[in-house]
């Protein structure tokens, strides 16, 4: 399928700072991608970049076959865009302030009032529609946010913080909303909560100090966990030294660490050598030993274990490396 | 073109919506008055013209102008707005034409609305209503001036007081180039063109022509092609600082 936006070689100087170095990935149709990073990671700017507002240093991006350097406004007109903290006119009603969206956006008559209404209606804001913006909360004011961007029905949607500083309702309303609409559009979303990523994304994107760092499934993120495949046990009554050592001589195991020992119950964690799964062969042990068994699962890894240690080491991690 | 409407629309009813148009159009028609009727003499010049009400628009724009213009873009970038409305499409010409047409529209709003003046010297006297006419298309194209650099101005800060001094400034400078005082001070040392070129520079020297009912070509182009270089400006200021 054709790359709904490829972004090629995009660079952003701000002086003698790279905020932007030379990031390139493209998202197809039906993608969900999540734009990870610490703050000042450049997720914004590269936002900024593929929706025009900001001009590149070097490089460019494609919005659906356009140049946003040589066909801005086409480009615009085809992105639905939530910029960070989602302004909006403070002093216009919700209402006002979509109409004025929708007319910019070309409609007129009654295809104007019935996308208004249908935004209004997709996002919740039936009940505030007529209330200055200003005076809205914040869970509002990003719904009205929301409610703009996607007014249009655009195939590609742009979103910066969605869910920033919103109660666990409103998230999940949002991340709802996301998902409903993945199908038929390229959405990418920048965030710095990781369980989002599981929850929304089909695809995930690091960058740090304006570099890629990784590009790939959420799943694959999560196999470079030194977590990843990890079994955690917890059994009753038993010979804790032989046990461990019993685990140590199974040939993928590269560690046994022992979380806690308390009342004759004994809770172990098995790391395997690069994550390859050993659950099967535990459970064999344990069946041919008769241990009493408590709990027996698989860790998939810690999301943000992983994120800690790209950003910190910025250094760039392909996940077939790791795979293969 | 419907994009400068929708821009035009929004800003026109977003000065009614707040009590900024209120608040302008009172302390607007209160002191022409008392301009007209006190400092320019109405009855006691015993003549049946505007001239001592048209005289004083130069000093009343001066500091009224301003006060509309600064926010139009200050404003906007410092809500982050300006965001917005530069990732819809359209081009920042047609975001700065709209945001200056109503702008100035909004003036022509509270010009019209002097109209009791024009009444009263009509039932007093038998003025040269042509005479009236050319004054107000004259005002009005100065106010036109003013709010080109007014806009301009707002475009390089976030801050609207900024933008407002700036934009006193910046308009005094162009009123005082025609008064001798100034033109003294170059006479002195500089050729006679540059002399020349700076008055001709001056709202004064084109507005007066007008306020005698002359709308001569000369005086109506540059005020055009003035509103022209400062709004090309302004586009161009809009796109350097709409993101910092």
């Amino acid at each position: 399928m054709e790359a709904m936006i490829d972004v090629i070689h995009l660079r952003k100087r701000f002086g003698i700072h790279n905020a932007v170095d030379d990031i390139s990935f493209s998202v197809k149709q039906g993608e969900v991608l999540g734009f990870l990073g610490p703050n000042g990671a450049g997720k914004s700017t590269t936002m900024k970049m593929i929706t025009g507002f900001l001009a590149p240093t070097e490089g460019t991006a494609r919005v659906c076959g356009d140049d946003i350097l040589q066909d801005p406004v086409k480009v615009k007109a085809a992105i639905g865009y939530l910029p960070e903290g989602a302004p909006a006119y403070g002093e216009m009603t919700p209402k006002s302030y979509l109409q004025f969206i929708a007319e910019i956006r070309g409609f007129r008559g009654t295809e104007l009032n019935q996308r208004v209404n249908n935004a209004i209606e997709k996002v919740n804001l039936q009940g505030v529609i007529h209330q200055p913006i200003e005076t809205l909360s914040k869970g509002f004011k990003r719904r009205v946010g929301l409610a703009q961007a996607i007014l249009h029905d655009p195939p590609v949607l742009i979103m910066d913080e969605p869910t920033d500083g919103l109660d666990p309702n409103q998230k999940h309303e949002v991340r709802e909303l996301i998902r409903a609409m993945a199908q038929n559009k390229a959405i990418v979303v920048s965030t710095h909560i990781l369980e989002e990523v599981s929850a929304v994304c089909t695809r995930a994107i690091i960058i740090a100090q304006g570099k890629l760092l990784f590009d790939g499934t959420p799943d694959e993120l999560a196999a470079l966990s030194t977590l990843h495949n990890a079994v955690s046990v917890t059994l009753r009554g038993a010979d804790a030294n032989g046990i461990k050592s019993q685990l140590r001589s199974l040939p993928d195991v590269a560690k046994v660490n022992e979380i806690s020992s308390e009342n004759g119950s004994l809770c172990l964690q098995i790391i395997p050598r690069d994550g390859i799964p050993v659950i099967k062969e535990i459970g064999h042990l344990a069946k041919t030993n008769n241990w009493e068994l408590d709990e027996l699962h698989v860790e998939t890894g810690y999301l943000d274990e992983v994120f800690r240690r790209i950003t910190t080491e910025s250094k760039a991690v392909s996940p077939k490396e790791i795979l293969t | 073109m419907s994009h400068v409407l929708a821009i035009f629309k929004r800003e026109l009813k977003n000065y009614f919506a707040t009590p900024v148009a209120m608040i302008f159009i009172i302390i607007f028609l209160a002191l022409t008055g008392v301009f007209t009727f006190y400092i320019g003499g109405f009855y006691e010049r015993g003549q049946a013209d505007l001239q001592p009400f048209f005289a004083y628009h130069p000093w009343l724009y001066l500091f009224l102008i301003p006060a509309i213009s600064m926010r139009l873009w200050a404003e906007e970038r410092k809500s982050g707005t300006i965001e917005m409305l530069m990732t819809l499409p359209l081009s920042i010409s047609q975001a700065v034409l709209g945001k200056y047409l109503a702008a100035w529209c909004f003036t022509a709003i509270a010009l019209a609305l002097t109209f009791p003046i024009w009444i009263t010297v009509n039932y007093l006297g038998d003025p040269d209503n042509a005479v009236i006419v050319a004054s107000y298309i004259g005002s009005l194209l100065l106010a036109g001036a003013y709010l080109a650099v007014g806009s301009c101005i707002s475009a390089i800060t976030k801050n609207q007081v900024i933008a407002f001094v700036i934009s006193v400034v910046i308009c005094f400078g162009f009123i005082l180039s025609g008064f001798h005082i100034v033109l003294d001070f170059f006479r002195a040392w500089a050729p006679q063109t540059i002399v020349t070129a700076i008055s001709s520079l001056s709202f004064l020297t084109h507005f007066n022509a007008m306020e005698k009912g002359v709308i001569d070509l000369r005086d109506v182009i540059y005020f055009v092609s003035f509103i022209g270089c400062w709004l090309f400006a302004n586009v161009i200021l809009v796109e350097l600082k709409k993101a910092d």
